[in-house]
């Protein structure tokens, strides 16, 4: 169900995005204004990371750093700082939107030339990346704001109860 | 499918009792050519795999004074694994994806003869695991075998790059991708296939040299039939394996997305007549998720190259826990053990211990850590009559499995890429020692359930990867003895070393560095004699030959694979805040993209 949420909304953003990738619109401020079943939100109503002063982190930042250093660290290298493969996406989500990140995640990329040939997959029907598509984007934009270093969080809010309902669902389990 | 297997082995028994009257095998004239000290024209130089060559213009006297004598650009900014072959005055040089493969001609100021460059879809760039790398071309028959990254096997005519068959070998839209080697034996032409991170059923498959037709197909796990074992005959630690040998080691249907793959570099003993590889991962990394052995994974594989058939298996990292495939290569030299001559395995598994076998047998001989820091077992019991003759000891505090799924275990090591990953060793029958370029990384492991999509990555762990507590250096380049499971002499590198070594009968050992370093170091001793800094990181493999009476050494450089996917930016400091040091230096700082292969010799 979730993960019928993620695609539809991965799509609607691209039909928007189409052709707009390429122009450079962060996020914006990433301060929490709101807060949903331990998801938070900033102003633009974009999901955000919140770490609190003692260095707890929420539950999506922490878990984003599991699943980023699952699936995206094989090509994107650790902690998102990019390697001879693959861009630094703690700074590609700098100048993407979160619509655009959603988009290229769940749609994939190619730029192919003559001297060059970079392929990122479509991970739209992978729910091991489609069900955690919020989760990475938070751990990525907590990252790209020096919110968190290059080290696993030490300290991380427990998992929201709604979390695990909506992700039993996206990943089938019953 | 099975009827297809069924047929392809009937058809591979006909032709072997076909062409058994005596005609000439491709092996023949191989055998003949790697005899032959100017030329390299396998891989590994030879069927042994022993990067051993008898040439000795350069020594350790001279090679101080090595210069660079010529470069070539390969145009591609991918990772360079693998090297040059080397036939008469040809040289043939092979690049990553796109996989181009072009034909210099050495007595001609290395003119482009020929080039050769396949159409691919570019949707498998994304199913290699990590990076689009290639290890290699083969020779063979007047042909020159590509095995492509989207597992296109092709023949090209050694002369003029025409293509003469080509045969797919796998499903680029599972996850199954082309980047090791092939291996020319007699009439076939043998290669494995890649995918471990994408619940490939893994095989090696043996083509026909002349049509390309298959003639068989192993796979590392499955039903008997699949697999080619004989459940009386085929033999683990000298017993018969019994029936059903792999499945019993799988939970349901798991083996068809089992992994094991086969993307390392074989060899090859004519008079055994056995093929020697080693299996992959099991698919997923979460363990707590593939109950069982996961057989054969993690396995040394002896094959009989005209049919298939397993003579002896032998795994070395049942139900792994951390990613340490057992690809990499075997080793097969002649040696005095124990007191009589015997014909040896030698294997530096990415678990970090360094295995020696007896290769007609399968008998384990020595099973030693080749790096002091390994510390997920402590050993392997070789007590013939234990229940757990041949199995590690696997320690709690190590264990991914005992720790579960979301359990980050810490302190592991060595790191997922293992004490060596594909990097090949040497061997020098001068010295009696083996030449090891090794990574000197452990990690934190989590695993977590993952649910698997044909064709998307099936990993289910998280990762992160620091030098030993304590050390500032991430490589060593050490010597081992392969009798008595001993280090000889050791010497620290920065980064990784993730490039195949070379020894020669002048003495001298040559291997790369990932800041772009080829290094050459007295094979006795280790010291250093020269360095030169290319224009890439070394991922690739160093070779050796004569052309005019000149002795030349080459390397392609340009750097990438997993070594720059990890790397690049430098580890992860699980202490962040207490300042990066040395070993958790960017590789980045060092080095960027760019594929040469740059060809040394002495002055005039």
């Amino acid at each position: 169900m979730l993960l019928q949420k993620f695609l539809t909304l991965a799509a609607a953003m691209i039909v928007v995005a189409s052709g707009g990738i390429a122009v450079a619109e962060g996020p914006g401020d990433p301060a929490a204004v709101k807060s949903e079943d331990g998801k938070n939100f900033d102003k633009d109503g974009n999901p955000t990371y919140k770490i609190a002063a003692d260095g707890t982190v929420d539950w999506y930042t922490y878990s984003g750093y599991r699943r980023y250093h699952s699936e995206c660290h094989v090509c994107h290298g650790p902690d998102g700082e990019g390697s001879t493969y693959a861009p630094a996406l703690k700074d590609s989500v700098k100048s993407m939107s979160y619509g655009d990140f959603l988009g290229v995640v769940a749609s994939g990329r190619k730029n192919v030339t003559t001297s060059q040939e970079n392929v990122m997959p479509a991970f739209g029907d992978n729910p091991n990346v489609a069900c955690y598509m919020d989760d990475i984007y938070i751990y990525l934009r907590a990252r790209a704001n020096d919110a968190v270093g290059r080290v696993r969080p030490a300290k991380k809010e427990d998992k929201p109860a709604e979390y695990q309902k909506a992700e039993d669902a996206c990943m089938g389990k019953r | 499918m099975h009827k297809v297997l069924a047929t392809c082995l009937s058809v591979g028994v006909g032709l072997t009792g076909a062409l058994a009257a005596g005609s000439a095998f491709a092996n023949d004239e191989l055998m003949k050519m790697s005899d032959n000290p100017k030329d390299w024209v396998m891989p590994a130089g030879n069927y042994a795999n022993q990067r051993y060559s008898q040439l000795k213009q350069i020594t350790a006297d001279n090679v101080g004074k090595l210069q660079v004598a010529w470069t070539f650009s390969t145009g591609v900014l991918r990772g360079h694994e693998g090297g040059p072959l080397i036939i008469g005055n040809m040289m043939y040089v092979h690049t990553p994806v796109p996989n181009k493969v072009y034909a210099l001609d050495l007595s001609k100021e290395n003119q482009i003869v020929w080039k050769y460059e396949p159409k691919q879809d570019p949707n498998v760039i994304p199913v290699m695991c990590c990076d689009t790398v290639n290890r290699g071309v083969a020779y063979g028959d007047g042909k020159i075998f590509l095995h492509q990254a989207d597992t296109t096997l092709v023949a090209l005519d050694a002369k003029t790059g025409k293509v003469e068959w080509t045969v797919k070998n796998g499903d680029p839209g599972k996850g199954g991708t082309g980047t090791s080697a092939p291996l020319v034996v007699k009439d076939k032409v043998l290669i494995g296939i890649s995918g471990g991170e994408f619940g490939v059923q893994c095989h090696v498959t043996a083509y026909d040299i002349k049509s390309g037709k298959q003639v068989w197909r192993a796979f590392s796990e499955g039903p008997d039939d699949q697999i080619l074992v004989d459940p009386e005959k085929t033999t683990e630690l000298g017993k018969p394996i019994g029936k059903d040998s792999s499945i019993k080691t799988w939970q349901g249907d798991q083996w068809k997305i089992g992994g094991g793959c086969t993307w390392g570099w074989m060899s090859y003993d004519p008079a055994l007549n056995l093929v020697y590889y080693g299996s992959g991962n099991p698919s997923t990394w979460n363990p707590k998720q593939r109950p069982g052995d996961n057989k054969w994974s993690m396995t040394i594989f002896a094959r009989n190259p005209d049919n298939g058939q397993a003579r002896w298996v032998y795994q070395m990292t049942p139900h792994d826990e951390w990613d340490y495939d057992g690809v990499n290569e075997m080793i097969l030299s002649d040696q005095q053990m124990g007191g009589a001559a015997r014909k040896l395995l030698t294997h530096f598994d990415r678990n970090g211990l360094g295995y020696t076998l007896d290769r007609a047998t399968g008998e384990l001989l020595v099973a030693e850590k080749y790096d002091p820091k390994v510390n997920w077992t402590s050993g392997v019991d070789m007590n013939k009559s234990s229940p757990t003759y041949g199995r590690p000891k696997v320690l709690d505090a190590a264990s991914t499995e005992k720790g579960g799924e979301d359990h980050n275990t810490k302190g592991i090591c060595p790191a997922a890429l293992g004490t060596k990953d594909e990097q090949p060793a040497a061997y020098s029958p001068d010295t009696k020692l083996f030449y090891v370029p090794t990574n000197h990384v452990c990690m934190d492991y989590e695993p977590f359930k993952v649910s698997y999509t044909a064709g998307q990555p099936y990993v289910g762990a998280t990762l992160s990867m620091y030098p030993p507590p304590g050390e500032s250096n991430m490589g060593n380049f050490i010597a081992w003895d392969n009798t008595t499971g001993k280090i000889v002499w050791s010497n620290k590198e920065q980064f990784s070393v993730w490039s195949g070594a070379l020894a020669t009968a002048g003495g001298v050992v040559f291997y790369g560095t990932l800041e772009g370093y080829l290094k050459a170091v007295d094979a006795k001793t280790g010291k250093e004699l020269y360095k030169f800094k290319t224009p890439s990181g070394i991922i690739g493999n160093v070779t050796t030959y004569e052309q005019g009476g000149k002795q030349y050494i080459a390397i392609l450089s340009g750097v990438g694979g997993w070594a720059g996917i990890g790397l690049a930016a430098g580890l992860t400091d699980p202490t962040a805040g207490l300042g990066a040091v040395g070993g958790y230096a960017a590789l980045s700082n060092y080095t960027a993209l760019g594929g040469t292969l740059t060809v040394f010799a002495l002055p005039q």
